[in-house]
């Protein structure tokens, strides 16, 4: 077993397909919220949208890190790499191009800053290693299915006595972030497809909160179309039962209880902030982790005393509404004309995973057919 | 969200179970598995691959039991539609 | 042919301006043709001298790193322009090159890869007649900067245009995808990932000769797709020719090995770049046959019909997957970047 292929089986599809058609009846309306970028990425790549009846909206949500970055977080860090010719900016290759106040790290490093692309955040631990004249600052973003590997960089960095190794950290955390949306005056959800790999860490546990207070099903879903549609086929399940509980398709990865020393090593090193800035959200209580005070040496906002960057966002952007759900992208003012994926003004064109990046890349082809 | 992938250990890397090899399609890199060590990692164990880390084992039965399970999805209908094929109308 | 007006607002060249997607073509577009008065994009332009209708082009190497699997700048460059000649239905006949030498470079590289200069043309039966050299200050240039010239006679069966292209029509590819640029990806050995891939380059004159002879009336429209990759081509293909091209996802082949990349770096196959395959625009007619003709061709086996032409108000790229599903395959936009989320 490849795990990705027989994921994507034909005459399977076709059978969850046809059973979903099966059990959803002309006069039902479903919202599903997918709280995963990825979950936006796969629904369009797969063009599963159009394969879907009708009557089940996809509204997509906040799952994408770098989409929810508040501007002006870039450039907060940047500006110091820009100045200071010993500190290097690395970041993984998503954050290369989101729109800065001046401009996006891949704009810096075309002027000279020392901007390098990392697969993991021990590459950027592996740098400082190698280069002890410079300060070398790990642009950390993702939720908790990349806090632990940032975690044990840490780590890593502690127990070798690396002192030019510094984490910029902008990790969030998804329960606190999913109930914000809930939150929201008028949100009309029925359910949600929950994040697979940030679940691979935190368990199914911590979204009980979701079935019980707000009585919203979710269903832990993995990332193949095989998994995206058994998901929803469980989700109407529940739906057309009026029950709202935590399921959980994934689980050749996730377990109930998650990843128990994955989750040790991140309390370890991270704790809560009192709130975090999410583009378009606002501030959310303890949606956000920084480093504890017992690892500041390796804290880039400790060590290089960053300062607030607040970037003004330009009004007819309505990335907030369509985050929330409120509109579509295309229903965006920007959309397709300020604001392209070559030349994005709100970061949700600047990820492929971002809903109006996916939306702009995609939106033809239910025109065509 | 976050891109993992599956990959298969091939090469446990130091003593200290820090590292293994996997492979994906042919492709290998240098993994940690600190993350999932006290799970007990093997050579050919499947794993998920997230920035350079292995953030859980992938079981092989879960994985064939939801294809089973799909597998059988409108199996139930099928036998009773034969059912009714041998009733008289 | 640049059917709508594009205006180059940008206050400053940014890398993305030259990685081959969207933001080249604005570059070209929007700036370089109305100046130039240039109406037509193509790799190579034709210039009618007497009788003859030749073939000319021009094209700049600054791969790093210099020496990859399979290849290495000077082939490329050789390679890279006797392809640009052939997308233009011509054979190559003679190149110019200029080599821009960063001070300090080391001789025995530079012999290396002027000695693969000279293997390439060899192989592609080519002349290289004349160039130039220069040498800048360290850090000017990155070691070594190739650009070359060719010109090529274009064979008089062929008809190649855009305009030509209609429904029916199927789209050809030569061979696997996305070899040279994920080859190209792990030898900079950031990513810290091995495979046993190598780049793809190769004169693809020898395919396009065999194709000419059995297919030439039915021959529309040929790209090399390079930097941007497929989607790049068939977008611009689509756009030039105002149809929609489908694709069937199962018929593009792409390696294990790239597909694996690929999956691990979060890219799609098809923005990737090649050095040594094409996809060329048949009718009908004469499709099975022009396939036949590229499969024949050592190291053509595993040409494909990838899809076909139709009409649409929607100039754009779609593909469809096995079980049905449709998406929009969109130009690259910037270079393609490894993600994680």
């Amino acid at each position: 077993m490849r795990y990705i292929d027989e994921f994507r089986n034909p005459e399977l599809i076709r059978k969850t397909l046809d059973e979903i058609e099966r059990i959803v009846d002309a006069n039902d309306h479903f919202r599903i919220i997918e709280a995963c970028g990825g979950h936006t990425y796969s629904i369009f790549h797969f063009g599963l949208q159009k394969l879907l009846p009708k009557n089940i909206e996809f509204i997509h949500g906040p799952g994408c890190p770098v989409c929810v970055l508040p501007p002006g977080r870039v450039d907060e860090v940047l500006t110091i790499a820009a100045k200071n010719s010993d500190v290097v900016f690395t970041a993984f290759g998503d954050v290369m191009r989101v729109p800065g106040k001046f401009g996006s790290p891949l704009n810096y490093k075309a002027t000279g800053t020392d901007v390098r692309m990392i697969y993991s955040p021990l590459d950027a631990l592996n740098i400082a290693i190698k280069n002890p004249d410079k300060k070398v600052i790990l642009f950390a973003i993702g939720f908790e299915t990349t806090a632990p590997s940032t975690a044990i960089t840490v780590l890593n960095a502690k127990e070798l006595n690396i002192d030019n190794f510094f984490v910029y950290s902008n990790h969030v955390k998804i329960v606190p972030v999913l109930q914000s949306i809930l939150d929201q005056p008028n949100m009309k959800i029925d359910g949600f497809i929950g994040p697979g790999h940030a679940s691979v860490i935190i368990g199914a546990k911590p979204y009980e909160i979701i079935a019980k207070k707000y009585k919203k099903p979710i269903v832990i879903s993995g990332f193949e179309p095989l998994d995206i549609l058994q998901s929803i086929l469980m989700l109407i399940k529940q739906l057309k039962r009026g029950e709202a509980k935590v399921e959980n398709q994934y689980k050749r990865v996730v377990l109930e209880k998650g990843n128990v020393s994955a989750l040790e090593i991140m309390n370890q090193v991270f704790e809560d902030r009192p709130a975090f800035e999410w583009r378009g959200l606002g501030a959310i209580q303890n949606s956000g982790l920084k480093l504890r005070p017992e690892f500041e040496k390796w804290d880039a906002e400790v060590y290089f005393n960053v300062e607030k960057i607040i970037v003004e966002e330009n009004k007819d952007a309505q990335c907030g509404e369509v985050l929330k759900g409120i509109i579509k992208p295309n229903q965006c003012k920007l959309f397709g004309k300020v604001c392209t994926p070559d030349n994005p003004i709100g970061a949700l064109m600047v990820s492929s995973e971002g809903a109006c990046a996916t939306y702009y890349n995609h939106m033809f082809s239910s025109v065509a057919f | 969200m976050c891109l993992a992938i599956p990959g298969k250990i091939v090469e446990m890397v130091d003593d200290q179970n820090q590292y293994a090899i996997i492979d994906v399609s042919g492709v290998k890199r240098k993994v940690n598995i600190s993350l999932i060590k006290n799970e007990g990692v093997h050579v050919n164990d499947w794993v998920l691959i997230h920035v350079g880390f292995a953030m859980n084992k992938i079981s092989e039965k879960e994985a064939k039991e939801q294809l089973q399970l799909l597998q059988e999805i409108g199996e139930d209908m099928e036998a009773l539609e034969e059912v009714r094929g041998y009733q008289f109308e | 042919m640049l059917n709508d007006k594009v205006v180059f607002k940008e206050s400053t060249i940014q890398l993305s301006h030259g990685a081959g997607g969207k933001a080249s073509r604005k570059l070209i577009e929007g700036l370089v043709a109305p100046y130039l008065k240039v109406n037509e994009l193509n790799d190579a332009a034709y210039v009618q001298a007497e009788n003859a209708k030749i073939a000319f082009t021009s094209d700049s190497f600054v791969v790093s790193p210099l020496k990859f699997p399979g290849g290495s700048i000077g082939e490329l460059a050789i390679n890279g322009t006797v392809n640009d000649l052939a997308m233009g239905g011509a054979k190559p006949l003679a190149i110019v090159s200029t080599l821009i030498i960063e001070a300090g470079l080391e001789t025995a590289i530079l012999e290396e890869e002027i000695k693969a200069m000279g293997e390439a043309a060899n192989k592609a039966n080519v002349s290289i007649v004349g160039g130039d050299t220069k040498v800048v200050e360290h850090q000017k240039a990155d070691q070594l900067f190739i650009t070359t010239a060719g010109i090529g006679l274009v064979d008089p069966r062929v008809n190649l245009c855009a305009k030509r292209v209609k429904q029916g029509d199927k789209v050809i590819l030569s061979g696997p995808i996305g070899d040279h640029g994920i080859t190209i990806l792990l030898a900079r050995g950031e990513l810290d990932l091995e495979a046993d891939i190598k780049s793809d380059t190769r004169s693809v004159w020898p395919f396009v000769k065999k194709l000419i002879d059995v297919a030439a009336p039915g021959l529309k429209w040929m790209r090399d797709p390079t930097r941007g990759g497929m989607a790049t081509a068939l977008n611009e293909l689509a756009r030039d020719a105002k149809v929609s091209i489908v694709l069937e996802e199962e018929a593009i082949k792409v390696r294990p090995e790239v597909r694996g990349a690929c999956e691990i770096l979060g890219l799609d196959p098809l923005h990737i770049a090649n050095e040594g395959q094409f996809i060329a625009v048949v009718s009908e007619e004469y499709a099975e046959e022009a396939l036949k003709a590229i499969q024949e061709v050592p190291g053509g086996e595993l040409a494909t019909i990838i899809g076909e032409v139709q009409e649409s108000d929607r100039h754009i790229v779609l593909s469809r997957s096995s079980y049905g599903g449709t998406r929009a395959i969109d130009m690259l936009v910037g270079d393609p970047l490894p993600r994680i989320c």
